[in-house]
């Protein structure tokens, strides 16, 4: 059995600790011991991506040191674990990031599994977050996982691919252009009448839930989630 | 039916010097601009990705484009020398140019020279980016646009909003009412039929076609082996332009350099079924030097510089200069789609432009790399594979920095470097939210969290967190 | 002038200090279709698509020119071409106002691409110089069987490459209005292929 650590991500360590929770579930079923090391903090990625190089290498390293023991590194977010196998090797040098897995990746390409045992009697909606779907290569992974769900009625969402605006600042930084593209991405949400909109990133689901906490529409749930409710 | 509304310029009202977020705001409050936009590039989108999945090699073919671009900017001070020889023993006139001024310059001598005060024009970004048609007018001399979409910009006094389309923010009733104002002998009676404005821009402008003396074009690929350049468009404008006239003068910028004449076996798949969506574009010319009794025999071709070799410097950004100029970026992009081109304050709007522009001209458009969620669609698409998100990330990491962000950004590491600090800001988070527990979430929040609370609402911390969970179970 | 040339080489090699070697570029994409594809069924169908009329054999020529009086041809064109009741004018340095003045233009190709339905020109055999196929509003063109290919990689070779070329794929068309396609603008209206 590799030795598995948990990386939950700033954004769930402050927000979301349901999420972190649901992978230690998932993973404990199937088997694995999980470890998360608590001196763990944030993967730069903010910082990287708004121009700091200086200060996302710093996080980096530390990032490294955190997880440089372990074989394998399970995060919940297409996005941070993108940042770590895009970007470290140019901010820091390290390949750790080939050993970092988003969940769907770890599930499907490391524990060969699709059917992870849950059930969920519920309507779902899927989007596929950008850095997950594009920079990571996710495909359809996420996707596979839940529609191994017991019970589950998984609807289409219109216009899937389209960015839901968030881009980190750039929510900030250019607030109008990313609420337009939020308000098209809640109309399709809400268009599917799913009760659930699910996603592998807590951070885009922070700006759509933000969004249809306004608007009205499904409720924003990390897949995670999804697949640790007992069969 | 007719309606005597006078089209208003798009770009007269998009501030052009404005930061664009700014710009963008202006845009965003444009339905009709906004609805014409999304209608477009969603047309497109879908032809782009039909034609592009009939071929099984498509991602091999995007493979060798990017390094047959990349071998192009390790070598492209032989492959321009080679271009010139070729192409001067063909009979052409190689001149260079530096910058947008020089290049200028030169045209409307050889224009001058020529005996004439007027040119036909093909659609041609290098031209547009130094600003050729208003250089000439300053001196006297008259440029005439003839691709439809230009024509009807320059009708309309507008400027292009997208770098295949330049008139995609105008749909077909717009352009109708461009044509009836500002073209004279616009039929009576035209309707928006997209055919009838085609043939209204054929009666135009055939008589200008047959008579020209002198042309100006760009080129969409300058291949170094032959000294050839090649066009390519849908109208026969080109074909016109290229064929009619005695003078030639094409702006080439140094990027457009192919190694081989068989290189084009491989961009000429991935340029028309990227661009338009199509197998293949109407027409293609390729012509290399003059030809007795075929065509211009007065042939030049001024190879432009204009920051291209500042871009070359950059080993990251200079990927940039792969760009052949399809648009397929554009026409992916949300933030495009949602703003259109006028926002960008620059000829190459869109991802490739938040990434060339500020390269370009360096210190004048920082703000564009910002223009873009990194969402990564443009490089999905792009058939030379430019790795737009990350010259958009190396932008900013190389760009200014506002000092109250620096600051901001400065602590927040100081905190997520220190794992004792990090937790102690997680308890003060949820500490200080307590209020809004119930409630759940933030609705207002003071500048700069406002540009947040401006849309979205803003969770709060939860009353346990994970870390205390964790530790609870560890007993 | 000259200063022009020296600095900008002179800025290339800077900024290329260092940059190390070129890479070399994979070539594993198609250079053909797969034996036993139908290459005339595909031409055809393509042409198809983009609005050409496809004829086939010499007698269809006069159908192929139908309505046109006054017909253009390259010095070289095959008598045998030659059919039908129009007036078939040799195009020996005719003025543009002779070449405006023309129904039609009657000529051969270099070659002809399956897969994108593309005809080439490159001002060979029977194929004139390039202002006769543009200016006549209405363009019949001749393709031989053994001038089809599958593949554009396979046409290349086929291509006088220095000699002006013309890639013909359809008439005349434009995107330019909410970029659909919409045909005939300033090139032939009207593109009719000839199979031999």
């Amino acid at each position: 059995m590799p030795r598995v650590g948990l990386f939950i991500t700033c954004v769930n360590d402050a927000l979301f600790p349901e999420t972190p929770k649901a992978v230690v579930a998932v993973l404990e079923r199937l088997g694995y011991e999980v470890d998360f090391p608590a001196a763990q903090t944030c993967c730069g990625q903010m910082h990287a991506n708004s121009g700091y190089k200086d200060d996302a290498a710093r996080l980096a390293r530390s990032f490294e040191r955190v997880f440089e023991p372990y074989d394998a590194v399970v995060t919940p977010s297409g996005s941070c674990a993108a940042m770590t196998r895009d970007q470290y090797p140019h901010l820091t040098g390290s390949t750790i990031g080939r050993r970092v897995y988003e969940l769907s990746e770890f599930l499907i390409d490391v524990a060969r599994v699709e059917d992870v045992g849950a059930r969920f009697p519920h309507t779902v909606t899927y989007h596929p977050t950008c850095h997950g779907t594009r920079a990571l290569g996710l495909g359809d992974k996420p996707l596979r996982l839940l529609r191994a769900v017991r019970d589950i009625d998984l609807v289409d969402l219109p216009a899937a691919d389209q960015c839901c605006g968030f881009g980190g600042t750039f929510a900030l930084k250019n607030s109008e252009v990313s609420s337009a593209m939020l308000a098209d991405k809640c109309r399709h949400a809400a268009d599917t009448g799913a009760e659930y909109l699910a996603a592998a990133d807590n951070s885009c689901l922070t700006h759509i839930g933000g969004g249809i906490s306004r608007s009205g529409g499904p409720r924003p749930i990390h897949y995670a989630e999804i697949l640790a409710s007992a069969a | 039916m007719s309606t005597d509304a006078r089209i208003v310029p798009a770009a007269s009202l998009i501030p052009a010097d404005a930061p664009f977020p700014k710009a963008a705001k202006v845009a965003l409050g444009m339905p009709q601009l906004r609805k014409n936009l999304a209608h477009a590039t969603g047309t497109i989108r879908a032809k782009r990705a039909n034609v592009a999945g009939e071929l099984d090699d498509w991602e091999r073919l995007r493979d060798t484009a990017s390094a047959i671009k990349a071998d192009v900017q390790h070598r492209l001070p032989e492959l321009a020398i080679e271009f010139e020889r070729n192409a001067t023993a063909a009979g052409a006139t190689v001149h260079w140019a530096r910058d947008a001024q020089e290049a200028n310059e030169i045209a409307a001598r050889i224009v001058r020279e020529a005996g004439a005060d007027e040119v036909v024009k093909v659609k041609s970004m290098a031209t547009q980016e130094i600003e050729l048609n208003e250089h000439f007018e300053a001196h006297g001399l008259k440029a005439f646009e003839t691709d439809l979409a230009e024509l009807i910009v320059q009708l309309a006094e507008d400027k292009p909003s997208h770098i295949l389309v330049p008139a995609i923010h105008y749909n077909r009733t717009q352009i109708r009412d461009i044509f009836t104002q500002s073209m004279g002998d616009a039929p009576s009676g035209l309707t928006d039929e997209p055919a009838a404005l085609a043939e209204a821009a054929r009666l135009h402008l055939r008589r200008r076609f047959l008579s020209a003396k002198v042309a100006v074009s760009g080129a969409n690929f300058a291949v170094a082996e032959t000294g050839s350049l090649v066009v390519v468009e849908s109208e026969g404008n080109g074909r016109m332009c290229l064929t009619m006239p005695e003078t030639l003068i094409s702006i080439v910028g140094l990027e457009k350099l192919l190694p081989r004449f068989g290189d084009l076996e491989v961009f000429m798949q991935l340029l028309p079924r990227s661009s338009t969506g199509e197998r293949m574009n109407p027409y293609t010319s390729v012509w290399t030097g003059s030809r007795e009794g075929d065509g211009p025999r007065d042939v030049h071709v001024i190879l432009l510089d204009n920051g291209r070799t500042g871009v070359l410097a950059d080993e990251v950004g200079r990927q940039a200069l792969s760009c052949i100029r399809c648009s397929a970026c554009l026409n992916v992009c949300p933030v495009y789609e949602r703003t259109g081109g006028h926002a960008y304050g620059h000829v190459y709007p869109g991802p490739i432009g938040a990434i060339l522009a500020p390269q370009l001209e360096p210190g004048r458009h920082d703000d564009l790399p910002y223009a873009s969620s990194l969402c990564g669609a443009c490089y999905e698409v792009c058939p030379v594979k430019i790795n737009i998100p990350e010259v958009l990330v190396h932008l900013r990491q190389q760009g200014p920095h506002e000092a109250g962000e620096k600051a901001a950004m400065g602590a927040a590491k100081a905190v997520m470097a220190r794992p004792r600090l990090w937790r102690a800001a997680l308890k003060a988070a949820r500490f200080g939210s307590m209020p809004w527990r119930r409630k759940g979430f933030l609705r207002r929040l003071p500048w700069p969290g406002s540009r947040w609370t401006v849309s979205r609402d803003l969770p709060v911390p939860p009353k346990e967190d994970f870390r205390d969970w964790w530790k609870e179970r560890q007993r | 002038m000259s200063g022009a040339r020296e600095e900008i080489l002179a800025r290339m090699r800077r900024a290329l200090e260092g940059a190390g070697e070129a890479p070399v570029p994979p070539r594993e994409y198609r250079r053909a279709l797969d034996a036993g594809v139908d290459i005339t069924a595909m031409l055809i169908d393509r042409l198809v698509d983009y609005k050409a009329n496809v004829h086939h054999g010499l007698a269809s020529i006069p159908a192929a020119l139908a309505g046109a009086k006054r017909v253009v041809v390259p010095a070289d064109l095959p008598a045998e071409w030659r059919l039908g009741g129009a007036e078939f004018v040799a195009d020996e340095g005719l003025s543009t106002a002779d070449l405006d003045g023309m129904d039609a233009v009657l000529t051969g190709c270099a070659a002809a691409v399956a897969v994108s339905g593309t005809i080439m020109l490159d001002t060979g055999a029977a194929q004139g110089r390039r202002a006769i196929t543009l200016v006549p509003d209405h363009h019949v063109v001749v393709v031989r069987a053994e001038q089809i290919v599958g593949h554009l990689a396979e046409a290349l070779p086929m291509l006088d490459r220095t000699a002006p070329q013309t890639w013909i794929s359809g008439p005349s068309a434009t995107s330019d209005i909410e970029l659909q396609r919409v045909e005939g603008v300033h090139g032939p209206r009207r593109l009719k292929v000839v199979l031999l």
